[in-house]
Formats: structure tokens, sequence, C-alpha cells
């Protein structure tokens, strides 16, 4: 119950936090480029973009905030037998990440959606990239903490109170699975940062509401400033996601060569790979049950998983029911395999969903190479070849779907939490303590059943408004951001409104104050 | 001073500063809907908040986080102890921000208006919840000799377990002084950050506020006095300052001194929350059940090596946290205009 509970509420905050990781970076890089260029025309473009991205940060960082809240507080109301365990190790961490990182990103992303026009430019810029460090600092110390969870390092277990203790914060820091886990997490935060962009550029590029400008003929459009922004953020969204792909499969792939190495029986569950073999093959897809019993049908790819796991293709890969002895006879009689269908399939999804993502995003690059309007039969045509490589309808209707894009990156982020967190199980932390012996003792099944529908019904409310906010946001015109010391002529309804002072109203100045 | 005393007073100053800081921004949510007339001078209210909210709210992690790192038998016995307040906190706030940040995204006048009621609704629920939880502080909780909270008998579905401590007279007057108090710094801060009628109306709310803590001081300063042994001496002294302190924030309105006032309350805020905090010495966490069970901060302290880890952090991070929080409420210390300008 309480497991489901903190799953429920740890893969919903897991969807917002990476998207606030990857869109404070892609704000801090869209400012810095406005500033950056010599071109007033692109710079103003560029501002207009790092202003909408900016508000699609806050609404999220704002959900991040509220979700994270209750991940801190998780700890203490459904484990606390685990908190006071770890509390050495887990609380310092927490603590860190507060007063490190988290106070930097919620204080400087004030200063920065509201000091447009009260800081000097440069400053102004210094503290988005701020929050986008701060966001890195917060990954990088919850994922150590999450990586003691798969593989303790740094403790030392008191004699006395048979609690853990931390014997050095560097070590937690620089554990193997933090090394590996960092950079895969932030390259699927950046696909799934990518992929929103790309939805929403494209939205407005080829399909959405066209701006006030530019309604009508494509050729309005296509020269139509705000148009032009769309368009680049879509390709830089695009980009960003195609070079997320390749970056979470490089990584992906040592991720996977580590767990080998530290949780053997993780890999032998996403293989659902039985006995020990030499030149395991890597199973493609099966079709029937995967309790080791002979399967009705399945495509493998030999001696594949040897090379995934380790690197060399004739290696030996060690079989679920090895490691089950092995573990029956270092920490006693029990059970120590996890769901095994569900490591397979979870494991799968991760990279079949992912992939598709930067395929499509890595297609839309093409179709719209040099400016081209994927619709156009030029766009799709082969260099050396009369046949047009997508017909023109499967173009519209993909074009369509674009939109639904960030999904996949979600759906995959999902799946590779799911993997990780119950291909663990039935460990809490690997080796030294059951989940089952961290809930709080004194939980009843009321309050836990009570607390999770709460929280599923709050946060699929909150799923709901912010899914109509970014929306909303996303089909209005793109506005200036507010300047220093010249107030802009209020053109163009931006959606502020009453909660920003009027620009054109002169702001009463009391010196005193 | 060792190490425990000092990261006892940390935890100290991050409730302090969490209760004072968020506290005024909870009141102007609470506020907002009851003071500005048009959407327009809503907007203003909750435009002097804004930038500080988030940052204001992160106290909160820091508290939690703090009070995890340093003591963390505290942490895991008072969050299972108080499990679904805990939920409701954590919805409510959730609730707020979200109102908060998303209101201004939308032109919508309907939009708006369900977000300030949202954000009023749930800036009163968390505040008066927080109140009772702080009584929770001073009078404990049923706590076993593992500490953890013992469901109480005859209780069967389980769910009175955590509710039970919030049912209690001393949390009701906690509730209720928790929405004033809030109201109070609220009404003092935009009297202080506003021009116009939000700031006029702002003024009469916090003198009728600072009429209201003169009754709930009294009432401390009453029950001190009828009450049986020693310790009515200091609640006495307690209700008194209180009910002193409401009548120079009242004074210093009247004469327009918005800086003092606000600062009066803050202190008063910050007064009673300490106040809350040392109320049981060196007890963090009485056990109404066994004073033996009691967590006492020696007992629920991590080890030595843990609090000299998160010092060393803590050095560095917390002076330079209150820097940049500092530097921001100087960058937006203009006053938020609420009149309508005519232009053009």
């Amino acid at each position: 119950m309480t497991r489901l509970q903190f799953a429920v509420v740890t893969i919903y905050h897991y969807l917002f936090v990476p998207l606030s990781i990857s869109l404070a970076s892609l704000t801090a890089g869209l400012q810095t480029a406005s500033v950056l260029t010599r071109d007033p025309a692109r710079a103003q473009r560029l501002r207009r973009s790092t202003l909408l991205v900016g508000k699609l940060l806050l609404v999220t960082f704002a959900v991040g905030v509220v979700t994270g809240l209750v991940q801190e507080f998780q700890f203490g109301m459904g484990w606390s037998a685990f908190a006071r365990f770890y509390g050495d190790v887990f609380g310092p961490t927490l603590a860190i990440e507060g007063m490190l990182a988290f106070f930097l990103e919620a204080t400087f992303l004030g200063l920065w959606f509201f000091g447009w026009d009260r800081l000097p430019r440069l400053v102004h810029l210094a503290t988005i990239w701020v929050v986008a460090v701060g966001t890195l600092i917060s990954a990088y110390v919850i994922l150590g903490a999450n990586s003691f969870m798969q593989h303790p390092v740094a403790y030392g277990l008191d004699p006395v109170t048979g609690r853990a203790q931390l014997t050095s914060f560097a070590e937690l820091m620089t554990n193997p699975v933090l090394f590996a886990t960092f950079p895969h997490t932030i390259a699927g935060a950046a696909m799934l940062g990518g992929a929103l962009l790309l939805s929403i550029g494209s939205w407005r590029r080829w399909i959405g509401p066209a701006p006030a400008g530019a309604a009508g003929s494509p050729q309005a459009r296509a020269v139509d400033p705000d148009q032009r922004a769309f368009a680049g953020l879509a390709r830089l969204g695009a980009w960003t996601t195609v070079a997320g792909g390749l970056a979470t499969a490089l990584t992906g792939d040592v991720l996977g060569k580590v767990m080998t190495s530290v949780q053997p029986m993780k890999m032998a569950a996403a293989e659902a790979l039985y006995t020990t073999t030499t030149g395991a093959p890597f199973s493609l897809l099966t079709i029937g049950s995967l309790d080791g019993s002979r399967p009705v049908f399945s495509v493998e790819l030999p001696y594949l998983l040897s090379f995934l796991a380790t690197g060399d293709f004739g290696s030996t890969v060690q079989g679920i029911d090895d490691l089950q002895a092995q573990y029956t006879a270092t920490y006693g009689p029990g059970d120590y395999v996890p769901v095994i269908p569900l490591a397979y399939w979870s494991f799968r999804a991760m990279i079949t969903i992912g992939l598709l993502a930067a395929l499509v995003a890595g297609v839309y690059l093409w179709l719209t190479r040099s400016g081209l309007d994927p619709r156009e039969p030029r766009a799709s045509a082969l260099p050396f070849m009369s046949q047009r490589l997508f017909p023109r309808p499967l173009v519209q209707l993909s074009l369509r779907m674009l939109p639904t894009l960030p999904l996949l990156p979600a759906a995959a982020g999902t799946a590779g939490w799911v993997f990780t967190e119950t291909a663990r199980q039935p460990w809490l932390a690997f080796g030294l303590t059951l989940t089952k012996d961290g809930v709080s003792p004194g939980l009843t099944a009321g309050e836990a059943w009570l607390s999770l529908a709460a929280f599923t019904a709050v946060y699929g409310v909150l799923a709901v408004v912010w899914l109509r906010l970014v929306k909303h946001l996303v089909a209005q015109d793109l506005a200036d951001p507010p300047v220093r010391s010249a107030p802009p002529a209020s053109a163009g309804g931006d959606g502020e409104g009453a909660s920003e002072t009027s620009p054109a109203a002169p702001r009463a100045v009391v010196p005193s104050y | 001073m060792d190490l425990v005393t000092v990261w006892f007073a940390l935890v100290v100053l991050c409730w302090v500063l969490f209760f004072t800081l968020e506290g005024f921004d909870f009141g102007v949510g609470v506020l907002t809907p009851l003071i500005g007339r048009d959407e327009h001078e809503r907007g203003a209210a909750l435009k002097t908040i804004g930038p500080f909210w988030d940052g204001n709210e992160v106290w909160l992690v820091a508290a939690v986080g703090v009070t995890y790192a340093a003591f963390p038998a505290w942490y895991a016995a008072l969050l299972s102890g108080t499990y679904l307040p805990m939920v409701g906190v954590l919805l409510l706030l959730a609730g707020r921000g979200v109102a908060l940040e998303f209101r201004a995204k939308h032109s919508d006048p309907v939009w708006r208006r369900r977000c300030e009621v949202v954000l009023a609704v749930c800036s009163a629920g968390v505040v008066a919840l927080w109140g009772a939880l702080l009584s929770v502080f001073v009078r404990g909780l049923a706590l076993g000799a593992d500490g953890e909270v013992v469901a109480q008998p005859g209780l069967a579905s389980g769910l009175s377990r955590t509710v039970a401590p919030l049912l209690t007279p001393e949390a009701a007057f906690g509730a209720v002084a928790g929405l004033v108090l809030s109201v109070l710094l609220g009404a003092a801060f935009l009297a202080l950050r506003t021009t116009g009628p939000v700031r006029v109306r702002a003024h009469r709310v916090a003198a009728g506020a600072s009429a209201a803590v003169v009754g709930l001081g009294a009432v401390v300063a009453v029950v001190g006095l009828t009450g049986a042994d020693a310790v009515s001496v200091s609640l006495v002294a307690l209700g008194a300052l209180v009910a002193g302190a409401a009548v120079v924030v009242a004074l210093a309105v009247r004469l327009g001194r918005e800086g003092s006032a606000f600062t009066v309350a803050s202190l008063l805020v910050a007064g009673v929350v300490v106040a809350v905090l040392l109320a049981n010495g060196d007890v963090v966490l009485p056990s109404t059940l066994d004073p033996a069970a009691s967590l006492t901060r020696e007992g629920a302290a991590a080890t030595p090596a843990a609090l000299q880890l998160i010092t060393a952090f803590g050095a560095v991070a917390v002076p330079g946290v209150v820097v940049y929080q500092v530097w921001s409420y100087w960058v937006f210390r203009r006053r938020v205009t609420s009149e309508r300008v005519a232009t053009s």
C-alpha cells in the first residue's frame, strides 16, 4: 500500500522534475543566444521564445515543488523505520539538497521571472543559469541518495544501535551507480523537454492557430516572425530530443554494465534469464510465460546480452536461479527474485519507446531541413530517387499527432523508473534492508488508503489543470518580456494582465522603504 | 555549545523563518479575495508575494530536511505520528502554490476567480492546520517505547490515530491563533508593499487583526493565571507580551509607520514559534503516555559524524541563502500600485 503510494507520487514527481531540469537549461540557452546574437530581429524572436519557455518552466516548476515537498515528507510519514535506520545517510543528503540547490532554484526563478525590468541584462541572464545549475545539483544529490539504495556505499553499521552511519559523503557522491545514472537521467530529461518544445513549436508552426499577423496563406505564415520563432523552437526541440536520445542510449549502455556488476539480479530479471549462460542472447520479444518454462514464441539476438552486460560477446551472465541460490546462502532463506514480467517488459518499453521518440524527432529534422514545409513533396523526396519517402497523408497525420510526442519520453522515463525501482525488490537498500521492514510500524491500512486516494485525486486534477494551462500558454501570441527602465507599449495580451503592474502605469517609487 | 545545540538552534531558525516569511504570504493569500475589490487590485495584492513565496516555502523544506538530517528520530516520530494531518498540509500547500502560480497565466476572469478562491481557502486551511500542529509540538504524541505513535484502543478504523491529537482545545486554539496571526502579518505586509486602495484596506484589516491578537494573548494569560502549577508564570508573561506586541502593531499602523508595524508583527510571530519550540526545554517531542518515551534532543540526534558533515555544508550554504534571499527582497523593494491610473 505505502509502496504503491510512494510509487504513484514518485512517478508523478519524476514526470515534472525532468521537465523542469531540461526546460531550465533550454530557457537559459535561449536567453543566452538572444543576448549574444547581433541580429535585432533574431534577438527579439529568441527573447520571445525565452519568455514562452520560461513560463512553461514556471508552471512545471510549481508542480515539481509541491510534489517534491510530498517526497520529503513521505520518508517520515510512510517509512519512519527506514528514516530512523538510514537517517544518517538520507537526512544529510536531503538537507544538503535543500540548502545547496533548492533554495537557489526557488529564489532565483522568482528573481528571473519578475526581474526582467528590474535587473541589469547580464545579471538577469545569470539568474536563469543559476536556476539551471541548481536543478542539476539537485538531480545529482537526489540520485546520489537513490544510488545508495541500489548500491550502498560509504556506510558503516553502528554496532550498538544497528543503524547505518555515513562514513564519507564524498564516497556517497562518487557511487559508480550514480556516475552512470546521472547522465542517463539528464539525457532522458533532455528528451522530454526537447519533445515538449518540438510538439509546441510544430503545432503552432503547422497546425495550430496562426498568430494575428499571419492568418491565412501559408506564404504569410512562412515570413511571420512568430512563426519563425515557433519553427526554431520545434527544431531546437527536435535536436535536443535526438541528442538526448543518443546520450540516453550510450549512458544506458554504461549503466547496464554497472548494474550487471552491482545488481546482477536486476539484469537477469530484465532479461528473464533463469540459468547462467555464456554468450547469452538478448531477448527482443517473448510471447508466453516468463516463468522459465519454454516460451511460446521468442525472438532473441544471440550473444548480445553478454555484450550489453559486460562488453564481451563471449562472457557469462548470471541467471536468476543461481543468484537466488547465492542470496539464500548469503542473507538467509527468502525470496530474492523481483517480479520478472514487470522488470522484463518495463525494460523493453523503456528502450523501444525512447528510441521511437528520438526517431520521430530525427525524421522531423530531416523533413524540415533548410526551412522546408514537411508537407511539400520536396521535403520527403530522397536525393537519388524519384519516389517520395513519406506519402503526404502520412506526413499530415504525423504532424497532427506530433503534439502528443512528449508522451513517449514520459512513458519511457516512467518505464525506466518502474524498472529500476521494482527490479531492486525485495530490497529497499540492496543487500541491507527489505522493503517490508522500512514501513512506518504504526501506519494503519485506513490511513494508507485514504492518503493514497487523496494524493491520486489531487494529482489527477493537477495534471489536468497543468495540461490546460500549457495549452493555453502555447495558443497565445508570443509577447516581449518587459524591458528595464523603458516600459514597453502594452501590445499583445500576453495573459499577464493584472498580476503585473499595468506596464503603462507609472510606478510609485518610495525611496524610504 | 555542542553540535546538537547548534543544530537544534538551526532547526528553530528554519521553523521561525518559515512561519514568519510564509506566514505573511499565507496571510496575503487569505486576504486577497477580501481586500481586492476587483481583479486588478487582487492581482496587485498577489504581485507583492509573487517573487517570494517559492523562496519562503523552501524554508519549510529546509526545516524538515534539517530536522531529518540532525534529528532523524524526531523527524520519523513527528511525521509518521501526524500522518493524516501532514497529508492535509501537503495537499493544501499544493493547491495553494499551484493556484498562485497558475492564476496569472490565464486571462479568463472565471479562471482567475477560481484560482483566487482556491488560494484563499488553501492558505487559510494550511495556516489553521499548522497552528493546530504546533500545539502537538507542545503537547506531544502518544509515543511508545519504539518512538512510534501507539494507536488508541477502541478506534477500529485506525483513521483517528493521527487525527486525534488535533482534536483538543489546545489544537483548536492553535488553529485560530495561526489564522489570526497570519492575517495580521499579511495585512501588515500588504500595507507596506502596496499603494492605493489595497493599502488603505490593509490598514483596517491590520487594526482588526491586532485587536484579535490582543484577545488571544489575553486568553493565554488567563489560562496561565487559572492554571494549577508553576508553568503559569511563563504563560502569563507570554500572553502579556503577545498582547503588548499586538498593541504596538496597531499603534504603528495607526501612525502610518508601516515598516515598524510589519517588523513588530514578524517579531511577534517569531517569538511565538520560538516559545512553542522551547516550551518543553530539552524534550523535542513529549510522549503523552510515558515520560520516559519522550524524545530529547540528544536522544533524537544523528550521529556526530553526520552532524559534522552537515555542519560543513550548512556553514557555507545557510549564509549564502540568507544573502541572496535578502538580495531578492531588495530587488523587489518597490511598492506595487493598486490604483488604476488613467493612461492614454
